[in-house]
């Protein structure tokens, strides 16, 4: 049995750690406290603490206007809201002049399954890609959420932490200290036949599928790409150099999203071929979570398949 | 509040009449600008940076000054006027490089180019919630300093503005005065046709702020009550400032064309007289 921990706990653990160590931070929230697990920063800082009601793009404003004062506001809403509703507060007032400002998104991807489309994210990735200054960090899983929380902080510019609020499998050993940089993905597991480069939640069940694909004898390179904006090319090249196959998974529109991202990097560098797990340009209706995963191909499974096919795919233009 | 001197008063009127002849000269050599909302603006501004606002041209980053958000910021180039003729740069940088390539100054602002500016502009409805979290922040860190927002018509017709007025007062931000260019003209039109404001004061003493409302090009009304401001502790203040579209300009005055309008060189010539020897 796989061991699982909650995001949004591990988020807000480390809100508190880093709040405890720069004045500075500030925690900002749009009647989303109880949600994000915020009340221990508002009960011991409540100084720091602010909470706008539901108005998104005053709640972005504000954080803009408190950066310019040497603040270090941490800014907490679901992702959609923040990405769309208060979408040009956080491009224009944060990061057209470059503030110190932290965005927690919570609710990424179709996580809050039963919320149907408008508490469902799949646009914030080619959303928050194509905004200058802006850095996006993806974590793999809560532990990592907590590193993400703590580089974050000490990243001077705008910065986004994408994350899910249902327990997550954990890909790394709690308390594990590995080095989290911003921009260099970390590989996972070493492999020749094939790269699966994998984002978030999709980092652990891109494992699960190299699981499955060792037990058919394919050698498979596991990449966690944490921080979608600014990519790591270099680890993108290596393994379209070293592997010869790239297969991307996202809990995101496969349109513009982060296997957009990754293609771009593979066809300007090093072509080689290419498949994307994500979701097909669709909304994706409601259900439980997990049921939602299976539905709309977000699955261990989906992403071996897919490694199956593009290497099927590679022998076959090879004999041809 | 004591009153301003006679010599005091002549002085602002001619900082307002030397902003609006600049504003005239640099959007006159362009493909045009924003002159109405600029001439409206400019007995406030004038108010603001020679008499009212706490500054230091020397040192603009200078942690403890007052701060200015110019959220209808498609007048910068009277704001910037204000700046060069207060020191923060020279005039002359601004009307030779003004809508150029590359130049710090041009039709909306960027607070990272231009020395001075507290807050990147040009978007409506935002600079009042900038204008919260600068506020907050001087509250946090039990600083003195105010936070002056000028907002136009057009800025109260977004509904994030409202959200942000709704805050102020809930954060009882009386270190917070919201300035609101009353010039009643949008780029269709005016606004009482094109979508009604009013009754604007009633509103935002619905919304818990403390309003003034005053003619904003008589510069003795002007200077006082932002001298008055916070009109009461807990409380941000708003000034509604009733002013003319285009004013100081006759062909210009009331006329939404001239909310973006392009001069030619007869009119700006005249433009210039006009606004010398006063209409």
């Amino acid at each position: 049995m796989e061991k699982v921990a909650n995001p949004v706990q591990a988020y807000a653990k480390a809100l508190i750690e880093v709040g405890g160590q720069d004045e500075r931070i500030f925690c900002l929230t749009a009647d989303l406290m109880h949600p994000f697990m915020i009340e221990e920063f508002a009960l011991k800082y409540p100084d720091r603490f602010f909470n706008v009601g539901v108005a998104e793009q005053n709640l972005m404003g504000i954080a803009a206007g408190m950066a310019t004062c040497g603040k270090i506001p941490f800014v907490h809403t679901y992702t959609p809201f923040m990405t769309m509703r208060s979408c040009e507060q956080m491009r224009t007032d944060v990061c057209y002049p470059c503030l110190n400002v932290k965005m927690a998104g919570m609710c990424s991807g179709i996580n809050m399954g039963v919320g149907g489309a408008t508490h469902h994210s799949i646009e914030d990735i080619a959303i928050l890609r194509a905004i200058p200054n802006m850095t996006l960090l993806s974590p793999a899983d809560p532990i990592e959420i907590g590193k993400a929380v703590h580089a974050a902080a000490k990243h001077v510019g705008p910065t986004f932490i994408r994350f899910g609020r249902i327990p997550a499998p954990l890909v790394y050993e709690e308390g594990s200290n590995y080095p989290f940089e911003i921009g260099k993905a970390i590989t996972l597991r070493e492999g020749k036949d094939v790269s699966l480069l994998a984002t978030g939640l999709m980092v652990s069940r891109a494992l699960a599928a190299a699981d499955l694909l060792a037990k058919e004898g394919i050698s498979v390179r596991v990449i966690n790409i944490h921080t979608i904006k600014p990519i790591d090319q270099s680890a993108i090249i290596k393994a379209a150099r070293e592997t010869g196959a790239i297969v991307t998974a996202e809990e995101h529109n496969i349109m513009a999203g982060f296997g957009a991202a990754v293609a771009e990097v593979v066809v300007e560098n090093y072509p080689v071929p290419m498949r994307r797990v994500g979701i097909e340009d669709t909304f994706c209706g409601l259900g439980p979570t997990e049921e939602m995963y299976q539905r709309w191909g977000l699955t261990a499974a989906n992403i071996a398949q897919a490694a199956r096919d593009l290497l099927k795919s590679r022998s076959a233009a090879a004999k041809a | 509040m004591g009153t301003l001197s006679k010599e005091k008063i002549s002085f602002l009127k001619q900082k307002a009449k030397k902003i609006r002849k600049n504003v005239v000269e640099v959007l006159s050599q362009t493909s045009g600008g924003h002159f109405g909302g600029a001439l409206s603006a400019a007995d406030i501004l004038a108010a603001l940076y020679f008499e009212v606002m706490k500054i230091d041209p020397k040192n603009p980053c200078w942690q403890d000054r007052d701060r200015f958000i110019l959220s209808k910021g498609h007048i910068s180039v009277a704001k910037c006027a204000a700046l060069a003729d207060v020191g923060y740069f020279p005039y002359e940088e601004l009307l030779a490089s003004y809508n150029k390539l590359g130049s710090p100054y041009g039709m909306h602002e960027d607070m990272t180019k231009i020395r001075g500016c507290d807050m990147t502009a040009g978007s409506l409805g935002h600079g009042l919630s900038a204008g919260i979290g600068m506020a907050i922040a001087g509250k946090h860190d039990q600083k003195d300093y105010r936070v002056f927002v000028m907002i136009g018509d057009a800025d109260l017709q977004e509904g994030s503005t409202w959200e942000a007025i709704m805050a102020a007062a809930h954060f009882k931000l009386d270190n917070l005065v919201c300035i609101v260019d009353r010039n009643q003209i949008g780029v269709d039109g005016f606004t009482e046709e094109l979508m009604g404001l009013e009754p604007l004061a009633q509103k935002f003493q619905d919304f818990r702020w403390q309003v003034k409302e005053i003619d904003g090009h008589k510069m003795e009304e002007v200077v006082a009550t932002l001298k008055a401001v916070p009109f009461a502790k807990g409380s941000p203040s708003a000034i509604i400032a009733n002013t003319i579209k285009g004013k100081g300009v006759s062909f210009m005055e009331s006329n939404h064309h001239w909310h973006f309008g392009v001069a030619t060189k007869e009119q700006a010539e005249a433009a210039l007289a006009e606004l010398e020897k006063g209409i």
